[in-house]
């Protein structure tokens, strides 16, 4: 469809293909080791290296010590302020689902296409949002439950209902509540696949302008390069924005499951 | 009409609803920033529920952009 409108597809940096042949299967499903899980295991990588590096725990942190403990206690500060005394214990959590998400978005930005290498953005896809989102609201209901018991529900009845309004409200609520893996996973995995398709048609403007010609090149291909380097800088702060919102909005469902209203 | 024809047209009404939410971001950073300036000490404070209203106005937008994303490639 979009292939038709130039030779450039934008949706193609999306695909997912095995890396080292089809033929890996463990009874009957294929588990070939895909670029996204190599993308995964970079970011792993990654991840474990900027982590390592700033552990030594030196009593005057260096330059690599205090970036790592910059975000630590930015994580923690959050998880005290949203769930108070008690959020201590989910920092692990929700310091690694901030990670995890961080670093991938902005491996998925990294200019190795010049070396030939096709970056792949991890959280470009439903499945992998939709999983971490999926773990962060089953946290949600057994924290609850094993905390509150059948108390739980009271969640979904706002203090100082009037009684008739119960069943309308509680239906509400429930419903809002039952959205939110859907909006948590959805809105990372729309707000990169966005970006990046953006960026894509970008480029595929910049490379049909230089092969038309001199004078598309000066009025198409030049004006799209200089909103290209404008758009990259914008999706970096996307990058960040959307990991700091999944971690912000993990902490706040998770306050609701230990403080109820 | 065509069905292709309708698809786009379709994609491109979609497109409404991303120009809508670009409203919606707008709003909450601009009021942010109004208040923030008239009372500076209590706008480091705000900045989580800032986020969050944020959040609630792209997913908005984003949906809107799911829906032209589904019509174009998917439907």
């Amino acid at each position: 469809m979009a292939a038709e409108s130039g030779k450039i597809d934008p949706m193609h940096q999306f695909l997912i293909e095995p890396l080292f042949g089809k033929e890996w299967a463990i009874a009957g499903h294929n588990v070939a080791f895909t670029n996204s899980a190599m993308w995964m295991a970079i970011t792993l990588a990654a991840m474990l290296i900027f982590m390592i590096g700033g552990m030594k725990r030196e009593l005057v942190p260096g330059r690599w010590q205090a970036a790592v403990e910059s975000f630590t206690g930015f994580i923690s500060s959050m998880m005290t302020t949203n769930i108070g005394p008690e959020g201590k214990k989910f920092t692990p959590y929700v310091f690694s689902l901030f990670m995890f998400i961080l670093i991938a978005n902005i491996m998925g930005m990294m200019p190795v296409g010049v070396v030939g290498v096709h970056p792949f953005t991890v959280t470009s896809h439903l499945t992998v949002t939709g999983v971490l989102a999926v773990i962060s609201f089953a946290i949600v209901l057994i924290v609850g439950f094993w905390r509150h018991g059948f108390h739980f529900f009271s969640l979904f009845v706002p203090h100082g209902t009037p009684g008739y309004m119960i069943p309308l409200i509680f239906l509400i609520e429930l419903f809002s509540f039952l959205i939110r893996p859907f909006s948590l996973g959805l809105r990372l995995f729309v707000a990169m696949t966005a970006g990046h398709i953006l960026m894509k048609v970008l480029a595929g403007f910049v490379i049909n302008g230089i092969n038309a010609g001199a004078l598309t090149v000066a009025i198409v291909s030049i004006p799209s390069f200089i909103l290209m380097i404008g758009i990259t800088l914008l999706e970096l702060l996307v990058c960040a924005i959307q990991a700091y919102v999944f971690a912000l909005l993990t902490s706040l469902y998770l306050n609701d499951a230990v403080n109820l209203h | 009409m065509d069905a292709e024809a309708a698809k786009l047209i379709g994609a491109g009404l979609a497109a409404i609803g991303v120009g809508m939410a670009a409203l919606g971001v707008g709003n909450v950073f601009g009021s942010f920033l109004e208040s923030a300036l008239r009372n500076p000490a209590a706008a480091d404070g705000q900045q989580g529920r800032l986020f969050i209203g944020f959040a609630a106005a792209e997913l908005l937008g984003l949906l809107a952009f799911v829906v032209a994303m589904i019509l174009l490639f998917v439907a």
